[in-house]
């Protein structure tokens, strides 16, 4: 088994305003992508992540090889337990889930 | 019908462009520069306290360059969401910025002024007219809440933007905007096809970010009936179909729809094409106009006071039992803060954060990795400044000396510097994501121009 972030050529996420984040895998191929859509599935990130699946929404983008995830925060952008305002750590956690 | 080219140097004015990147922009003619001044990127601070994230110098010397270009192109110059957050008070600072400088590069200028700001009469008199409607996720709102806000400001749309252009005014400083709409509104204003107008602002809306050199800043947009045309301006940075489509993405929850006063933007149907190896055109995206004109609204309120400590863990045992040793310590100190302040646990906030385990994701974390070394950083927060300053000053001792087990000597831990504490005073929360319903676009706005 090896980890999602060294099959496809890049993962990142950002805040989307104070409220949400947004998660781009870039597959960088075809085949890449037609893998990751088919084995990558919404709760397998909902766990990853520990939101709720119903707040998920899934993006298949077949233009660009990219799959994206949006999600409301847990904790709004700067409130005093966030831990990272700009949510762009998390895309190491889902490079680093096993595929 | 001509086309319309808008000169974007850079994402934010405060983050640096490439001048000769700028000069080649004023070369090909632009009808406009326009810049954004901000976002609620940063936190809920700039908002909350009325001023801007970026050092005055940085935004100054930047406003300077735009300046010369300005007059030596005779064309409009814009900001939109002026000193970060686009309140009242950040328009009047840019102005003043602006008079320095017209002063010192001797120019004659007029400006119109767009006030964003709300007061929260206003806004708590639409709350009960049922105006105000909230967007997903969204704090509950009620009177007592907007009573709270130290600033609330409305995003304005390309429409009061087109009210500055039509004051003639050679440089615009608008409050908080969309930034999209600084880019849009004069494409839309003399006639460019509105989805296009649209998506290629939105395309250009981060400056370069949309290019294969995102640090060079500027970008020109040419626009015209049927889409536009994006091209970097910097000789080392390319725009291709693929860059380009893929600033949709970026910090866009949906990768299709973006929402705008007064209707959205869909690019379902956009496609893109590659002109030569530095520019892009695209085609395809459609405008569809709201039956309501709303703006979105943005407010922040007081949250309390924070003072910080931190402390590092070089000890092995302590490394590997950090978690342990702040548990056991954080019950401690709780006790100790009620018996000798008197506080209750709910008066007050008491953070511990283990940089090195976990201080970035949580409990998300899933390595388990040991470090060298552990930073516990400790974060206080409560109502008053001078209770968490007083918090923070009764942990002190203990988070220097506190030990895990009865039986050993006294440990001391390793404070980075003198005072140990920090204090961050007034901390803020983003309370509002809400959409408000005008008849009028300029029912929200204000527009005051001078000459100088």
């Amino acid at each position: 088994m090896s980890i999602l972030g060294e099959k496809v050529k890049k993962i990142r996420s950002k805040n989307a305003g104070p409220f949400w984040i947004t998660v781009d895998i870039f597959c960088g191929s075809q085949e890449v992508y037609k893998d990751v859509c088919l084995n990558l599935n919404n709760s397998k990130i909902a766990n990853l992540l520990m939101i709720n699946i119903k707040d998920l929404k899934r993006f298949e983008i077949d233009k660009l090889n990219v799959i994206k995830f949006s999600f409301p925060r847990n904790i709004t952008q700067g409130h005093i337990f966030d831990r990272d305002m700009h949510g762009a750590q998390l895309a190491i956690l889902i490079s680093e889930m096993d595929f | 019908m001509k086309s319309t080219k808008v000169l974007v140097p850079s994402g934010v004015l405060g983050l640096g462009f490439d001048l000769k990147a700028l000069n080649t922009g004023i070369k090909n003619k632009p009808d406009i520069i326009a810049i954004d001044g901000g976002s609620t990127d940063s936190g809920p601070f700039s908002l909350g306290s009325g001023t801007s994230k970026y050092s005055r110098d940085a935004v100054r010397s930047e406003w300077k360059s735009l300046m010369k270009a300005r007059n030596k192109a005779k064309i409009p110059l814009i900001i939109g969401s002026c000193g970060t957050c686009g309140t009242d008070s950040m328009v009047d600072w840019m102005e003043e910025i602006t008079i320095e400088l017209a002063k010192e590069l001797n120019q004659n200028l007029k400006i119109a002024k767009l006030y964003c700001e709300q007061k929260r009469d206003y806004i708590k008199i639409n709350y009960k007219n049922s105006r105000i409607t909230s967007l997903n996720p969204a704090p509950n709102l009620n009177v007592s809440l907007i009573d709270e806000m130290t600033h609330i400001v409305a995003l304005a749309g390309a429409e009061q933007i087109q009210e500055c252009l039509k004051t003639g005014a050679d440089i615009i400083l608008a409050g908080r905007t969309t930034d999209t709409a600084i880019i849009s509104a004069l494409p839309l204003m003399n006639g460019s096809d509105p989805g296009a107008s649209w998506h290629g602002a939105k395309i250009a809306e981060c400056g370069a970010l949309c290019s294969s050199n995102p640090t060079s800043g500027v970008v020109l947009v040419e626009f015209d009936q049927i889409g536009f045309t994006v091209e970097a301006m910097s000789e080392n940075a390319f725009c291709t179909p693929d860059t380009v489509a893929a600033h949709m993405l970026y910090e866009n929850a949906d990768p299709y729809i973006l929402l705008e006063p007064g209707g959205y933007m869909d690019v379902t149907n956009a496609f893109y094409s590659s002109i030569n190896n530095r520019k892009v055109r695209v085609q395809g995206a459609n405008w569809h106009t709201s039956k309501k004109y709303n703006v979105k609204l943005e407010g922040a309120r007081v949250y309390g006071y924070q003072t910080s400590l931190l402390v590092i863990l070089r000890e092995n045992f302590y490394v590997k039992n950090a978690m342990k040793w702040t548990e056991k310590l954080s019950s401690f100190l709780k006790k100790e803060i009620k018996l000798r302040m008197k506080l209750n646990a709910s008066d007050y906030s008491l953070d511990f954060r283990h940089i090195g385990i976990n201080s970035t994701l949580g409990d998300l974390e899933k390595s388990e990795r040991i470090p060298i070394e552990v930073g516990v950083l400790c974060i206080v927060t409560s109502k008053r400044n001078k209770i968490s300053t007083e918090i923070a000053k009764l942990i002190n001792p203990f988070l220097l000396h506190f030990p895990l087990t009865t039986n050993e000597e006294l440990p001391t831990f390793a404070f980075p510097y003198s005072p140990v504490h920090s204090d961050r005073g007034c901390v803020y929360e983003f309370s509002l994501n809400h959409l408000l319903e005008l008849n009028n676009p300029m029912d929200a706005f204000q527009i005051k121009v001078s000459e100088v």
